[in-house]
């Protein structure tokens, strides 16, 4: 099982699972909006790592995935937990440091843990995530559950050793694990060509003898495709898979990022081509939901979204004493 | 002694006493832990039968309980101790084995950044119940970079627990602790003793808690406090001066972290001087926290300035005559004490 494989972006694909990854990229790209824009007014402070313009990807795998699986992300990932359904008041709680956070305001943003919804880790060291999911999925394989782990990472990560042996050792040992690369295309402030040989990051994978599949990962049909059959190949005991996900970081990696290293034109033209405002045209040029529908759907994100900001504004910081519990 | 123990995985609940070396008593501790939980497995290089690892800790373990729990693993340290980490997590109880304390270098993303924060920062709901076992130790002539104690860097860091046995007994006892334990432990194994060390072991299961030290050897007049290798190096000079009218007490860390502060201080004042003895470089060595730690407690009832004698200042070399002066021998021991009275 060596090849790299295509995955057709025509395949016939339930309208009903389009609409589902609508509504997760919808409710991604909002909450994303407003964090910035309360950034943008001080209303909120602190790390934020934006993964505007990567929704459809964790969008998508969540389609394949039930509860009880396993996610692992890394600092830009409120996407990925957003989509793995982590509550958005917590969530935005821990954003914030407050004690109603996931971690009670002691993991922050680049940590979030919500093992209730199977967001088992949140990973702020790149690349350090791969051989944990190994482990989860190794704890699953042991435990005899169907349970598949995902783990998300950027194409900066594939270059760090731990990228290597992960892959080694999840293909000798067989885990059900799905590794997801996300390439936005930028490792921080260095473009992909500049800092990977690989011309491709799944030209790794034939080394490591394990199944690939390199996507659009703006593309609803192909992203949900691949990541059906790696999913469903790591549940029933084929393997794990390397999905690399092409994608496009729509801001800086950080607020404060000035973008000087992306030309211009690159990015007016993934802007254009902004995945959630096209797969809402779609699902409105195909008959597959109507404008009132798709407005329901984003008034209901819209509230939820007001009351997770409110909740986390609302919410102490921890008590002092918090400082020295959950230690050794 | 009436009888030698044949077989590791002997639970046999006889009075008669069991003379096991530090090799069998840490096998027989695996053996247990995977034989009352299933949840329990080991992972690392070279773990598996025939050969059972280099120095044979795990021999029989693969051909009893099969490669599933006892998973050999290609030389990839962040792999081992991340698969760890994972398989902690999310409800197993791994046993990694880094073969060579030098090594936890390689994985110390995974130790350091994940395994020891993960409880903390997860707010308490990551339980991270892993044991990471390794050996090291200088003396063997395996030079710089397969012989450092590097317990001070594991205890700097929040969130490690850290186990470092002297003896066959506290050997199988610290193990089992550790397995059971719900956060992460390094226990550090000292190779020379592997095979000098032997001594009674308890059958079955048997566990000694973390936390609490062990009195090696009774005395009044000055308290040396060790763990390892360097406690029976402690006996071997109080016996010494013990002939010369100084009667010194050694006391047996085991556990570094959780430290047994109340037991330390208790024996300091006790004996009014205490000399520290580890086989780590001196120089920000743990040594330095323990005397600091008297010192502030016991300072207007100490006889005399807390000693620390430690490992030379310098990487482990080859040469035997400067590997031999290198570690914190019985002259520079018996030096320090004398230089309190």
């Amino acid at each position: 099982m060596t090849a790299t494989l295509e995955v057709d972006p025509t395949t016939d694909i339930d309208p009903q699972i389009l609409l589902g990854i609508y509504t997760i990229a919808a409710k991604i790209k909002m909450y994303d909006d407003t964090y910035i824009s309360m950034l943008q007014t001080g209303k909120a402070t602190g790390m934020y790592y934006s993964p505007r313009g990567q929704e459809i990807i964790p969008s998508a795998i969540a389609q394949v995935l039930t509860k009880e699986d396993y996610v692992l992300t890394i600092y830009r990932g409120i996407h990925d937990q957003i989509a793995k359904g982590v509550p958005l008041r917590e969530l935005t709680a821990e954003f914030f440091g407050r004690v109603g956070g996931t971690c009670k305001g002691k993991g922050g943003p680049m940590h979030v843990t919500h093992p209730e919804s199977g967001l088992i880790v949140t990973t702020g060291v790149v690349g350090s995530g791969l051989p944990i999911a190994n482990g989860v999925a190794l704890s699953a394989q042991m435990r005899g559950t169907d349970q598949v782990t995902v783990v998300n990472f950027g194409d900066g990560a594939t270059n760090i050793g731990a990228f290597h042996e992960a892959m080694n050792l999840a293909s000798v040992w067989n885990l059900p694990v799905v590794f997801v690369c996300q390439n936005n295309q930028y490792a921080e402030y260095t473009a992909f060509a500049q800092g990977t040989s690989a011309a491709q990051i799944t030209d790794r994978a034939i080394g490591y003898s394990m199944r690939a599949f390199h996507v659009n990962g703006n593309n609803p049909v192909e992203m949900y495709e691949a990541a059906r059959q790696a999913v469903d190949a790591a549940r029933t005991g084929g393997g794990p898979t390397l999905i690399e996900a092409d994608t496009y970081r729509f801001r800086g990696h950080t607020p404060q990022d000035p973008m000087e290293y992306m030309p211009k034109e690159e990015r007016a033209a993934a802007e254009a081509a902004d995945p959630v405002p096209a797969l809402r045209r779609r699902l409105l040029e195909e008959g597959i939901a109507t404008e009132e529908q798709l407005k329901d759907i984003e008034d209901a994100h819209r509230a939820e979204i007001d009351d997770a900001f409110a909740f986390a504004e609302a919410s102490p910081q921890p008590d002092l004493s918090e400082l020295h519990t959950d230690l050794v | 002694m009436t009888t030698q123990a044949q077989a590791p995985e002997s639970t046999d609940d006889t009075p008669q006493e069991r003379i096991l070396s530090m090799v069998q008593a840490i096998n027989e501790a695996l053996d247990v832990g995977m034989t009352i939980d299933e949840t329990v497995f080991e992972l690392g290089e070279d773990i598996q039968d025939p050969a059972g690892g280099g120095f044979k800790i795990h021999k029989g373990l693969s051909t009893k309980f099969g490669l599933e729990r006892v998973r050999p693993t290609p030389i990839s340290e962040q792999a081992i101790m991340g698969a760890a980490v994972g398989a902690a997590i999310a409800g197993m109880r791994p046993v990694a084995e880094i073969m060579l304390m030098n090594f936890l270098a390689v994985a110390s993303d995974q130790l350091i950044n994940h395994a020891a924060k993960l409880r903390y920062m997860s707010g308490g709901q990551t339980k991270v119940p892993l044991v990471v076992r390794t050996t090291t130790g200088a003396g063997g002539g395996f030079g710089a970079q397969h012989s450092d104690m590097l317990e001070a860097q594991l205890t700097h860091t929040p969130g490690l627990k850290v186990v470092v046995p002297s003896t066959p007994a506290d050997a199988k006892g610290l193990l089992l602790s550790s397995i059971f334990d719900d956060d992460p432990v390094v226990f550090v194994e000292m190779f020379m003793l592997y095979f000098t060390q032997k001594g009674h072991v308890p059958p079955g299961d048997y566990r000694v808690p973390l936390g609490k030290l062990r009195t090696a050897r009774e005395g009044s007049d000055v308290t040396l406090v060790s763990w390892g290798r360097q406690v029976h190096d402690c006996i071997g000079v109080a016996e010494k001066l013990a002939g010369d009218g100084i009667n010194a007490e050694v006391i047996d860390l085991r556990t570094l972290v959780p430290l047994d502060r109340e037991g330390l201080l208790n024996a300091v004042a006790g004996t009014k001087r205490a000399v520290i003895v580890h086989e780590a470089v001196r120089r920000g060595g743990y040594g330095a926290e323990l005397a600091a730690t008297i010192s502030e407690e016991l300072f207007g009832e100490l006889a005399g300035p807390v000693r620390r004698v430690g490992g030379a200042e310098t990487p482990v070399p080859y040469a035997r005559n400067l590997e031999a002066e290198y570690l914190p021998h019985a002259g520079r021991i018996e030096q320090a004490v004398r230089s309190l009275f």
